[in-house]
């Protein structure tokens, strides 16, 4: 009996091991990257193709001159537009994916089925195939030039945001519906059950709506370009990072690339690990099995 | 405000069977609600609902004031798409050249399809208003209380919450969504392309394009065929490693013997964290001719002359399907974390009662529970990394492309449709291949969802 036991410990022992040094090999596959970028940042070496991993010696050089050398690539005013831009989508689509999946999940009417038919089948095209459309609608629309981009930008990010409704109305649908059941027979309105009841019980869904939303602007390269075309004075950080990459700039503003790449991630990476119990249970349900 | 669309897959729904139908107007309307007919919001009015009825009439006169003011002269130019050219004319007392307006399709085309939708939604409210005034009229002769605008108001926020909820996120999808996608669909049947010289003025050409994208002899069909066997490859691909590498990892992690489970999570989570066009960039550099991973490879020997990851066409295949892991492993982690933590633990001890080993419990509980949970998002998974343009366009760029082609050995449908569209301009072509993705897309989500149990037992969980 015992010896028994003790194979068995031996036995879990290894396989503990084992998963340990793998999990550990592939973490740093995971991180190498990231390593290697953060450690870019503050190098002196300023191309990207050198061929020392280690950079020779640390500075802070990189991270100055992205904030101060604005000749070429003006990367404050670019943030200060992403900033803008990621604030008000971020409120225009919380409210809208979460008032179109609350209507999804609780209420009953009849478009409500041929709506999530058609959402289904909107979902299916490809996201940009509509992108040259986007830009004569919203030149006839005089969004186009100057100050109207931003607006035009933040129409961009937002206006769909009715479609995404799905995680969230999975969140709405384990709320149970006897806690509507029963304020609606004490008389509440359904815009009651709504508001006192159903969303202070989704914190975790609105969080991460919200965070959804807010990093659109951040990482979309695609739609901003063709938006922004050449005028560079509304250009959005993603946009900004991709022109460092570009040909005739990578030589001279890689290392300035790697740094605003380690400085819009911070932000975006602890919201996002810091709401991460958030983010797994808006996926998986208020009410745990 | 998308009912005329929506509308098209209604089917019949008793649930919501209602008196107030369309037809039961015109036979059994008095006066007023016939009066609708023309004068919306006549019934109303005539029916103690002032408020209502003048809204509704204000809507006409808006939607009249449009058509006479640009609307019928956008439809009337919408069959032939314009035809006058821009010209130079010599202005003699300036002694310069002056420039007269041409028609210019595209905008042609744009208000054409944008005056279609607007009456389209107009006979939506034309019909709501009929409905309306027979209503109106109907309680009012069975002697019950006919609610004025404010009780309407009121009940916007109890019984029809949902009109106060969706409408304006319904504008939004139809303005950036749906008919942005309609105009796009309409350019697949035109020759609005570079090809030709129609950037200004094209003209309709039925399905010529599409005869061009499918066919075997055409260079532009040839590509077409091989960018579709490579998208599917790769979206099976990318599907299924991420989905079984991603859930192994997920169990791993989750297991009882495993230490610091938050540590590992956080480890791989960084990568979901960080924007992805910026990991995808970086990793791009890295894996770069002169890069860090094969500078680092000549160091220590192992290689003698820079790997091609990107510029041979079967490492670059490769290559895009195993950075896609990088990227998409943690997320399909993080998932089946939630999944696995919420299989209820009764269904594993009473296993263990009945003496069922770990093998057992992963395929009897484990995996028919992560399964139904996350067909969805499998489904959800493919239709993304068919339409993946980040990890593509990112990484790789298509290439390499081969002389003379459009498309890449990498590229995707869509990356090839935004090349054609942006880079080359055929606009036309790019619509067809946007088009046929969807086809590609609709058939596997038909087939697959609708056997899926939570769309059919949508409430099950609740």
């Amino acid at each position: 009996m015992k010896k028994e036991g003790a194979s068995v410990k031996t036995r879990r022992f290894v396989s503990n091991t084992v998963v340990h040094i793998v999990l550990a090999a592939l973490a740093i596959l995971w991180l190498f990257p990231i390593f290697w970028v953060v450690m870019k940042s503050f190098s002196t070496d300023i191309g990207p193709y050198t061929t020392r991993f280690w950079p020779s010696e640390l500075t802070l050089n990189n991270y100055k001159r992205l904030f101060t050398d604005t000749t070429v690539l003006n990367f404050p005013r670019m943030f200060m537009n992403t900033l803008i831009v990621a604030i008000f989508s971020c409120l225009i689509s919380t409210f809208m994916t979460l008032s179109v999946s609350y209507c999804m999940s609780r209420l009953r009417f009849k478009l409500r089925k041929p709506f999530m038919n058609l959402a289904m089948i909107l979902t299916l095209f490809p996201g940009f195939m509509s992108m040259v459309a986007i830009y004569y609608i919203l030149r006839a629309l005089g969004l186009s030039e100057g100050a109207m981009i931003r607006v035009a930008l933040v129409m961009v990010y937002s206006g769909g945001a009715g479609l995404g409704f799905y995680v969230a109305k999975g969140f709405f649908d384990t709320i149970p519906k006897a806690l509507d059941e029963a304020a609606l027979l004490d008389g509440a309105t359904n815009w009651q059950v709504f508001t006192k009841i159903t969303m202070p019980l989704s914190k975790p869904i609105i969080v991460y709506t919200v965070l959804t939303s807010f990093m659109g602007p951040w990482t979309d390269f695609i739609f901003a370009k063709v938006i922004c075309r050449a005028n560079a004075d509304y250009y959005t950080v993603a946009i900004g990072l991709w022109r460092m990459l570009e040909k005739e700039y990578i030589t001279k503003w890689f290392t300035s690339f790697a740094a605003g790449a380690v400085l819009i991630s911070i932000p975006i990476s602890i919201l996002f690990l810091v709401t991460q119990k958030f983010y797994a249970d808006g996926l998986s349900g208020a009410v745990k099995g | 405000m998308s009912k005329g669309i929506s509308g098209l897959f209604t089917k019949k729904v008793s649930d919501f069977a209602t008196p107030y139908t369309l037809g039961a107007a015109v036979r059994k309307g008095d006066l007023g609600t016939r009066l609708s007919l023309v004068v919306c919001g006549a019934g109303n009015m005539l029916h103690r609902q002032v408020g209502k009825g003048i809204l509704f009439l204000l809507v006409e006169a808006a939607y009249i004031w449009f058509m006479i003011r640009s609307g019928i002269y956008n439809i009337s130019m919408l069959p032939s798409l314009g035809w006058l050219e821009q010209e130079e004319v010599w202005n003699e007392a300036k002694g310069i050249f002056e420039y007269t307006a041409g028609h210019q399709s595209i905008l042609i085309l744009l208000y054409g399809v944008v005056t279609i939708f607007l009456t389209a939604m107009f006979v939506v409210f034309w019909r709501g208003c009929l409905k309306s005034a027979y209503k109106a009229q109907c309680l009012q002769a069975e002697g019950k209380h006919v609610p004025g605008l404010r009780e309407d108001i009121r009940e916007l926020f109890n019984s029809n919450l949902q009109k106060l909820l969706m409408t304006v996120p319904l504008l939004g999808i139809v303005a950036f969504t749906v008919l942005p996608l309609i105009f796009m669909i309409s350019m697949a049947f035109t020759n609005y392309s570079k090809l030709g010289d129609h950037l200004v003025l094209f003209d309709w050409v039925g399905l010529a394009n599409f005869k061009k994208v499918l066919s075997f002899s055409d260079s532009i069909g040839q590509t077409f065929w091989g960018v579709l066997g490579w998208t599917i490859v790769w979206a099976v691909c990318a599907t299924a490693f991420n989905y079984i590498l991603g859930m192994i990892l997920a169990i791993v992690i989750n297991r009882k013997g495993t230490r610091c489970k938050a540590f590992w999570r956080f480890c791989f989570m960084l990568s979901v964290a960080i924007p992805q066009f910026v990991s995808l960039l970086i990793i791009r550099t890295m894996f770069n001719q002169d890069g860090i991973v094969n500078m680092m490879l000549k160091q220590w020997g192992l290689i003698s002359s820079s790997l091609p990851f990107f510029s041979n066409a079967t490492w670059a295949r490769i290559m895009v399907i195993l950075i896609n892991l990088w990227v998409g492993i943690p997320y399909t982690m993080m998932q089946a974390t939630g999944i696995l933590q919420n299989i209820p633990q009764e269904l594993y001890e009473s296993a263990r009662v009945d003496g069922a080993g770990p093998v057992v419990t992963f395929f009897k509980i484990t995996l028919p529970y992560m399964m139904f949970v996350m067909t969805p998002y499998l489904i959800t998974q493919f239709t993304g990394n068919v339409n993946n343009f980040n990890v593509i366009y990112l990484l790789s760029g298509g290439n390499p492309t081969p002389v003379g082609s459009t498309a890449g050995k990498t590229d995707l449908l869509v990356t090839w449709l935004y090349k054609l569209t942006v880079d080359q301009q055929y606009y036309n072509l790019g619509a067809v291949i946007g088009i046929l993705t969807f086809v590609v897309l609709a058939i596997v989500a038909l087939v697959t969802y609708h056997n899926t149990g939570s769309y059919k037992d949508e409430e099950g969980f609740q």
